[in-house]
């Protein structure tokens, strides 16, 4: 039964959440105080302003994106969320709370899925839960009830006294959320969870996380990965340079971002931007990449037959329909994974 | 309960205030803790080391070594003593730095760098302070076992000359580990990377101080431009701590006070720069 572990949350359960992604602003319905609510936060080393006043609400039971490309500063701000690290300006509160005067108490309600895997391998499977737990004072006796829980929950079931080396990657990343579950916490916060992994290993580790959110478990994640932030995500911020360069649902911000349609054409490298120049005006808007023409478009078969009747001859083509991929490049000027 | 705002906000705020008391009293015993028992993974090495180095050393300089030395090399308050005698308290001390040193710095590496263990514990309630001192916790622990196993078996040799008020040798142990372990886990603490720093300290720190330390020899017996690293030395001053314990104090020993000051400030000094390491490093 690990609905006992990992259903803390419940209570915050919101029905619309599942059609939040489809119909757009159901988020506008939450009714819970936000458990996250950041105002200007600013964090800087030395001349660096790695965060740079930003803004965001996170209301319980949502499952909240940060998108963006390495270097963002999406990671900072998990860690000044996590309260591990004080900020440099602006008013940051997670459940209420100051993370510079009550830091165990927030992180007491917290379960942190790091970018890199910290678990120890000196330990076994089971006692890297039961471990962790005591952190929280958790007595032993409930540790171990809920480490078999966990370990169902993340289909290590088998592997309780498996050495932690002798799991695959997408096992240890199960084993690391399982390990963030412990204390039934009321926020999930993981960064880059599936950096890394293999596809089938990304695509167990969401159902898992998908189940976590249907339970109304609050999902605060960072990737740079946008099928990760369609799947998981009902609203997001896109950030750059420590910046909020956008915010909304995924299906919303490609409604404002974006065309319907893209068309992907590929001339090969030296004949690309002669071709996009051919093609300026057909199409809402056009970008060059090195290896590719995106025509943004409402129609992108409409489109594809006009570009074949002027007589242009790309190697390939494809209709597909706008991405996150699309919107970040829109925001920026630049691709997210490079 | 009311659905405005605020009072949605309070219960949420209360129930982690609640949480977090047991873990604001008792962080740095769950980091000890979870220590002792990943120590079980080389708890082999911890027994057969803590058992076995005693046994060599008190049997090779005991029985072998002390036969060959005719003249007596040091003397209690009622004359000359064995050399088993004087060189007991001085292997005891040394086998506790000896286990500090390992684990004031590859075990603080690791947990930094290479199993990044203390970045887990450091998302959870605890304080970078907490884990510091439960880090420390478990070092003493393992000193402890240490110094007991050394100091029973050096009473099963007759090397303790009062086995009583010798016992009083397993603190001095302890509090030499940390003078020696605790400035060294502070200096390992700043460390990103091992460039080598480790064998540096133990061949060029650790070494020469169990060399020059009035170990194996008295230090007056060593020419005075060097006798400074047995002064600087927490292994010169808890093994004559221990000296004076085991068969009390000869003629022109230093009072025992400034022996055990000087550990207690050393390892003072190291505390404070250890926790202040840890809470830099994992609040940056």
């Amino acid at each position: 039964m690990y609905g006992t572990a990992i259903g803390q949350a419940d209570r915050n359960r919101s029905p619309d959440k599942c059609a939040e992604v489809v119909g757009g602003s159901a988020y506008g319905v939450a009714v819970s105080a936000p458990v996250i609510a950041a105002q200007g936060l600013t964090k800087a080393f030395g001349d660096l302003r790695a965060v740079d006043g930003i803004d965001f609400e996170v209301p319980a039971g949502e499952a909240f994106g940060l998108l963006g490309p390495n270097g963002a500063g999406k990671s900072t701000t998990m860690r000044m969320v996590g309260a591990v690290s004080s900020r440099s300006g602006g008013k940051l509160e997670v459940l209420g709370l100051d993370p510079d005067s009550h830091g165990p108490e927030i992180r007491s309600q917290l379960g942190v899925v790091p970018q890199e895997d910290n678990l120890d391998t000196e330990l076994r499977v089971r006692d890297n839960l039961i471990v962790y737990g005591r952190y929280f004072g958790i007595p032993r006796r409930t540790c171990a009830v809920r480490a078999d829980e966990l370990l169902t929950f993340a289909q290590l079931e088998d592997k309780a006294r498996a050495k932690v080396d002798d799991l695959s990657g997408g096992m240890k990343r199960r084993l690391t959320i399982a390990r963030a579950l412990i204390n039934q916490p009321r926020i999930l916060m993981l960064d880059e969870p599936t950096t890394g992994l293999d596809p089938q290993a990304r695509h167990v580790l969401w159902d898992r996380l998908f189940r976590l959110k249907e339970r109304g478990t609050t999902l605060v994640l960072t990737t740079h990965y946008m099928d990760e932030a369609e799947q998981l995500c009902d609203r997001l911020v896109v950030v750059d340079h420590g910046r909020i360069m956008a915010e909304g649902s995924p299906a919303e911000l490609i409604r404002a971002y974006s065309s319907r349609e893209v068309v992907e054409l590929r001339f090969g490298s030296d004949r690309n931007e002669a071709a996009a120049d051919e093609l300026r005006g057909v199409a809402d808007r056009v970008e060059v990449l090195p290896d590719r023409v995106l025509l943004y478009t409402a129609d992108g078969e409409g489109l594809l037959e006009h570009v074949a009747h002027r007589g242009l001859r790309p190697t390939t083509s494809l209709v597909r329909r706008s991405s996150l991929e699309d919107v970040f490049l829109r925001l920026t000027g630049r691709s997210l994974i490079e | 309960m009311s659905a405005a705002p605020q009072t949605v906000t309070d219960p949420m705020s209360r129930a982690a205030v609640v949480a977090a008391e047991r873990p604001r009293r008792f962080g740095a015993l769950y980091v000890a803790e979870h220590q002792l028992r990943a120590m079980r993974a080389y708890g082999w090495t911890i027994v057969v080391s803590g058992i076995g180095s005693p046994v060599v050393y008190l049997l090779g300089i005991g029985l072998g070594l002390a036969t060959f030395i005719d003249q007596p090399v040091a003397s209690g308050p009622a004359g000359p003593v064995d050399y088993v005698w004087f060189v007991a308290p001085a292997l005891l001390a040394s086998a506790a730095v000896t286990v500090a040193t390992e684990e004031c710095t590859y075990v603080v590496m690791a947990g930094f760098r290479w199993r990044r263990v203390f970045w887990g514990m450091n998302a959870s309630p605890v304080s970078p302070e907490q884990i510091c001192g439960g880090l420390v916790l478990a070092v003493v622990a393992r000193i402890a076992f240490t110094t007991i196993a050394y100091y029973a078996l050096a009473v099963a040799f007759g090397a303790v000359g009062r086995p009583v008020v010798g016992l009083a040798m397993i603190p001095v142990g302890i509090l030499a580990g940390l003078a020696f372990g605790l400035p060294v886990m502070a200096y390992s603490a700043t460390l990103t990377q091992d460039g080598g720093q480790f064998a540096i300290i133990q061949r060029f720190v650790f070494t020469p101080m169990f060399l020059f330390s009035g170990t194996f020899y008295p230090l007056s017996t060593v020419p005075v431009a060097l006798q400074w690293i047995g002064w600087l030395s927490p292994l010169w001053h808890a093994s004559e701590l221990g000296r004076a314990l085991s068969y009390g104090q000869g003629p022109g020993a230093w009072p025992a006070w400034i022996h055990l000051a000087f550990l207690v400030a050393l390892a003072a000094a190291g505390w404070v720069l250890a926790r202040r390491a840890f809470a830099r490093r994992l609040r940056g």
